[in-house]
């Protein structure tokens, strides 16, 4: 349970939270017409006759928007529905040409499932989702681009949406955050919305209220069309202190939908309940119900990749990558990617069991790369230096050519030009020696020069050892390998 | 030649194979006919040139071999079914000017064919009437009087019919939702059919009741029905309720042998207060069927006073939401209010846009979906639909067709029921639960009334099974020999 409270003057309240997010299908086409999909066309280019509602037009169901969201339940481990229906929800707007938007109410397409949060330190938390629905969504109002009118832009007319409808289950800011960022990395990995909230392709309706511990639900008010995580968290932050004050001052909730102003942090209301749409639900008579066989569900099953959860705990179960380090990786699809092609090319040029490579691979990645990329304010996917890349610079060090230290200014060469590491390693004469004769003769050179030290070594100052290693290493410019320095120097420091 | 307008399609399609005469001939004819024709306000939009265009086409694929049962032969279209660059408005004002950028695919296989359009045809708004008395364009004038009063042709498809009935067109496209096409059919003295729901593709087609609007054909007789029904039906992928199952060759069902066949004769289609004459032909049709070797089979359809109130639950409720697109955004009328903003904007189109009987329908329909009465009105009568269609299921257990009048009456004078709702309903009485039920059904003329004018007996068939329909009405058809021809006071 979450120990999130607002502290009122008659004690504390709990806050409920439940989110229903809209999630743009990733498809070929929109859910029932053939339009492209693409976001940033030129306004109404990606309009079909269907999506512009002209008269006689009729949908027709696109399959793989039905397999989407059939994967997307399974990857929730959710009910799959084989019998749903579309239904007509009924209302006037100038962006919903056909006068109603298909959607479906009383039988979705997937039911009951459950989204678990990474809570930190290990610990999880289950959120219910109570059911997922495909849905049309509506076109663009633009009330900016003239003085008196509004001009409609339907590109957006008619793309498939999930609406994935959550439990009341969550208890703070923070949970509701944890859940919509799971969720977004969920349908991410399996590819089913780009979860790219700015361009609009995730929104989250949330719905909150507030009760003393233990006591009925409160009267919740919907914040609609949030579309950011740090909104959602700013909103139900707002929301509930506002709900808060009001009780506390003896007055009551009115069950309302509001909208969230991210430029004042604060809720406005948008309509009372009494305003409230009657959206005259009935099943679309254009459109049979959909149906569909085990085999269907099997073949979606089948088409899913590895989940984040499953991931994880491979990747410490069986890689032995720390706990930490596996979350962070998992967390972002291209960052998991990176680092699994990272691993799968080390492995393939060393000749190593991955098991043994995957920990200093984890840390090299989220060390040294994130570091860099952190610095240069660059994504993942904008990495100057490939997976492979930097598998080959890992296998150089493995395999002794260069030392860990060289490899660090190795990376930073190659962060900065995108050459390949053998190529700067051999440019700049960064080769490890591990000659022993070579190194000997080194060793000798450096005992000769500094009697002193040496003498004050051999009286018992053994401590000194670090001092003739740093001396041997500045004069191979640190390319002398390490382990056999220390393996040669004692010796002949022993006399 | 004598009046090439007077052949039926049968006959031209047989003259055009021999070389006989041209479809531009053919053509040529019937736009003078359409012209004499004004009279009827049959045609709302005109398309002669397109035509002439069309028939030279249709010649030279005649020459080439490659004639098939339409080809050549000029039709109407109701202005229900969109027709590329040409109106298309439901005869509604609210979708004043429109003319789309696609063809639907019920026209589009006839001009596939090699047909010939001779321009759009009058019709009740939306198709929501039944004497052609709501249409913006006008009234449609019957081509049979009572007298010397005029009459309506019924409707929705009212134009159809009076073009078809006034030799103005071979043929003509229709739509039925409750008995838009038999009704009239029956009114005009022509051969109405409505196939089974989902034979012919929706798209293109302005919906007013989506799970019971049906293409269907208004021809001068049977055959020349099969001949066009068989160019409109078939599969279409854009229209999911369309049905992918192989066309027949409905010509070919007209054997004229229902020997051994029986047919049913619902007990409840005895209406009190029913005109006699309507009682005396549909017992003169039982005899007929059988003289022609069927059994005669008492039935029951025990919910059929149940298919008028359900249908007008259904009809309108689905005709609430798909009239919802006609807001003054994208297309057609648009209304503005000085000053006023988007629901002033859709309160002024809609109120100048739609006429009575479309806003009584929208209404009717926005009432029953609301919350609160869903449960009591529309889900309600989903069921007694289904109950109905269960009723035919059973009968059909035990029938191969079914016999009823088509209209309670024949043709009416125009404005003696447009002020009484109920009273207009009541035209589709007989009509309506096969529409519910989404069976395949025609109206054959059968026989005049006192006043002389037409009445046409109902064939039902089973689902899918439009061949027996067009069978025994090609026996009914004969034996009724119908033969009598309105006088030509149009021309």
């Amino acid at each position: 349970m979450s120990n999130y409270r607002i502290q009122g003057a008659t004690g504390d309240w709990e806050v409920v939270l439940g989110l229903e997010v809209h999630a743009q299908v990733v498809s070929n086409a929109k859910l029932f017409s053939g339009a492209s999909t693409e976001f940033g066309a030129e306004p109404n280019a990606q309009v079909s006759l269907v999506d512009a509602a002209m008269p006689g037009m009729l949908p027709t169901i696109n399959a793989e928007c039905i397999r989407q969201a059939v994967r997307t339940g399974l990857a929730l481990g959710a009910q799959i529905n084989k019998f749903s229906v579309f239904d007509r929800k009924n209302y006037f707007y100038a962006d919903l040409p056909q006068g109603y938007q298909i959607s479906q109410f009383k039988h979705p397409i997937v039911g009951e499932g459950t989204v678990t949060l990474d809570m930190g330190d290990g610990k999880t938390k289950d959120v219910g989702v109570e059911r997922i629905h495909l849905e049309q969504d509506a076109g663009k109002s633009m009330h900016d681009q003239h003085p008196q009118l509004t001009y409609v832009d339907l590109n957006r007319s008619g793309v498939a949406l999930m609406e994935i409808v959550s439990k009341p289950d969550m208890r703070s800011p923070e949970e509701a955050g944890a859940y919509l960022t799971k969720l977004r990395t969920i349908l991410r990995y399996i590819g089913t919305c780009d979860g790219n909230m700015e361009q609009g392709s995730m929104r989250a309706d949330v719905n909150v209220s507030v009760r003393k511990p233990g006591d009925p639900l409160g009267t919740r008010c919907e914040i609609k069309n949030v579309n950011s995580i740090r909104f959602v968290r700013q909103a139900i932050e707002y929301e509930a202190q506002r709900q808060v004050d009001i009780l506390e001052e003896g007055g009551v909730i009115d069950q309302e939908t509001r909208l969230f102003d991210p430029s004042k942090g604060e809720t406005r209301s948008m309509r009372s309940k009494e305003e409230a749409h009657d959206y005259r639900y009935f099943p679309d008579p254009d459109l049979l119900p959909v149906e569909f066989d085990d085999a269907f569900i099997e073949a979606a099953r089948e088409s899913l990749p590895e989940l984040p959860d499953d991931k994880k705990a491979r990747f410490v179960e069986e890689l032995g990558v720390s706990d930490y380090n596996a979350s962070v990786l998992v967390g972002e699809k291209e960052s998991c990617d990176y680092f699994e092609d990272l691993l799968s090319a080390l492995a393939e040029k060393t000749g190593k069991p991955a098991q043994k490579l995957a920990a200093k691979a984890s840390n090299w990645v989220m060390g040294d790369l994130f570091g860099a990329l952190n610095k240069a304010s660059k994504t993942v996917n904008e990495s100057p230096v490939s997976a492979k890349q930097g598998a080959d610079l890992l296998a150089l060090v493995e395999d002794g050519t260069i030392s860990g230290r060289i490899a660090k200014d190795v990376f930073e060469i190659m962060f900065e030009t995108g050459k390949d590491a053998e190529v700067i390693v051999e440019e700049k004469g960064l080769k490890q020696v591990s000659d022993t004769g070579e190194i000997e003769k080194i060793i000798d050179e450096v005992i000769a020069a500094n009697p002193a030290q040496l003498e004050q070594y051999r009286a018992g100052k053994d401590k000194l050892i670090g001092f003739f290693v740093g001396q041997v290493m500045k004069a191979t410019g640190g390319k002398a390998n390490p382990g056999m320095v220390n393996q040669l120097l004692k010796p002949k420091l022993d006399g | 030649m004598t009046d090439l307008t007077k052949l039926t399609i049968a006959d031209a399609r047989d003259l055009l194979k021999k070389g006989d005469i041209t479809s531009r001939e053919l053509t040529e004819a019937h736009i003078e006919a359409v012209e004499a024709a004004d009279a009827l306000n049959a045609y709302i939009a005109k398309t002669p040139e397109m035509a002439l265009e069309m028939a030279d086409k249709a010649d030279a694929k005649i020459k080439a071999g490659e004639q098939t049962g339409m080809t050549g032969i000029p039709v109407g279209i109701k202005d229900l079914f969109a027709t590329k660059g040409v109106h298309t408005q439901a005869c509604s004002h609210i979708l004043d000017g429109f003319k789309p950028e696609y063809e639907s695919t019920v026209s589009q296989k006839l001009w596939d064919d090699g047909a010939v359009m001779l321009g759009k045809l009058n019709m009740d708004e939306f198709a929501m009437g039944s004497s052609n008395e709501t249409s913006y364009y006008g009234p449609v004038k019957n081509p049979w009087r009572r007298g010397d009063t005029d009459t309506v042709p019924g409707g929705s498809s009212g134009g159809s019919v009076a073009s078809v009935a006034g030799f103005a067109a071979m043929g003509a496209t229709a739509s039925d939702t409750g008995g838009s096409i038999r009704q009239p059919a029956s009114f005009t003295g022509t051969f109405g059919f409505k196939p089974t729901y989902g034979r012919c593709s929706r798209y293109g087609m302005v919906a007013f009741a989506s799970s019971l609007d049906q293409a269907g054909t208004i021809t001068r007789t049977v055959r020349d029905g099969a001949i066009m029904m068989e160019s409109i039906a078939g599969f279409d992928a854009k229209d999911s309720t369309s049905v992918d199952l192989p066309v027949p060759n409905f010509e070919a069902a007209l054997t004229g042998d229902i020997r051994g066949m029986k047919i049913g004769i619902p007990q409840e289609y005895h209406l009190a207060g029913m005109p006699g004459e309507i009682e005396a032909l549909w017992h003169q049709g039982i005899e007929w069927m059988k003289a022609a070797g069927a059994e005669i089979v008492d039935i029951n359809l025990p919910h059929t006073k149940y298919a008028l109130p359900t249908y007008y639950i259904v009809a309108p409720a689905e005709a609430s939401s798909n009239l919802a697109r006609y807001d003054g955004v994208r297309y057609g009328l648009r209304e503005t209010v000085q000053g006023g903003g988007l629901v002033d904007m859709y309160e002024a189109t809609r109120a100048a846009g739609f006429g009575d009987e479309v806003k009584r329908r929208i209404m009717i329909g926005t009432y029953v979906l609301s919350a609160g009465y869903y449960d009591a009105y529309y889900l309600k009568a989903q069921k007694v639909r289904q109950l109905i269609a269960n009723d035919f299921k059973r009968a059909f257990e035990k029938v191969d067709a079914i016999l009823t009048p088509t209209a309670p009456s024949a043709a009416f004078a125009p404005g003696e029921k447009s002020d009484d709702p109920i009273a207009m309903y009541l035209n589709d009485v007989f009509t309506v639960p096969a529409s519910l039920a989404g069976l395949p059904g025609s109206s054959v003329p059968a026989g005049l009334d006192a006043n002389g004018l037409p009445l046409g007996l109902q064939i039902l068939g089973k689902p899918w099974d439009e061949e027996t329909v067009f069978k025994v009405s090609g026996v009914m058809e004969e034996a009724a020999n119908f033969t009598a021809k309105p006088a030509e006071w149009w021309r």
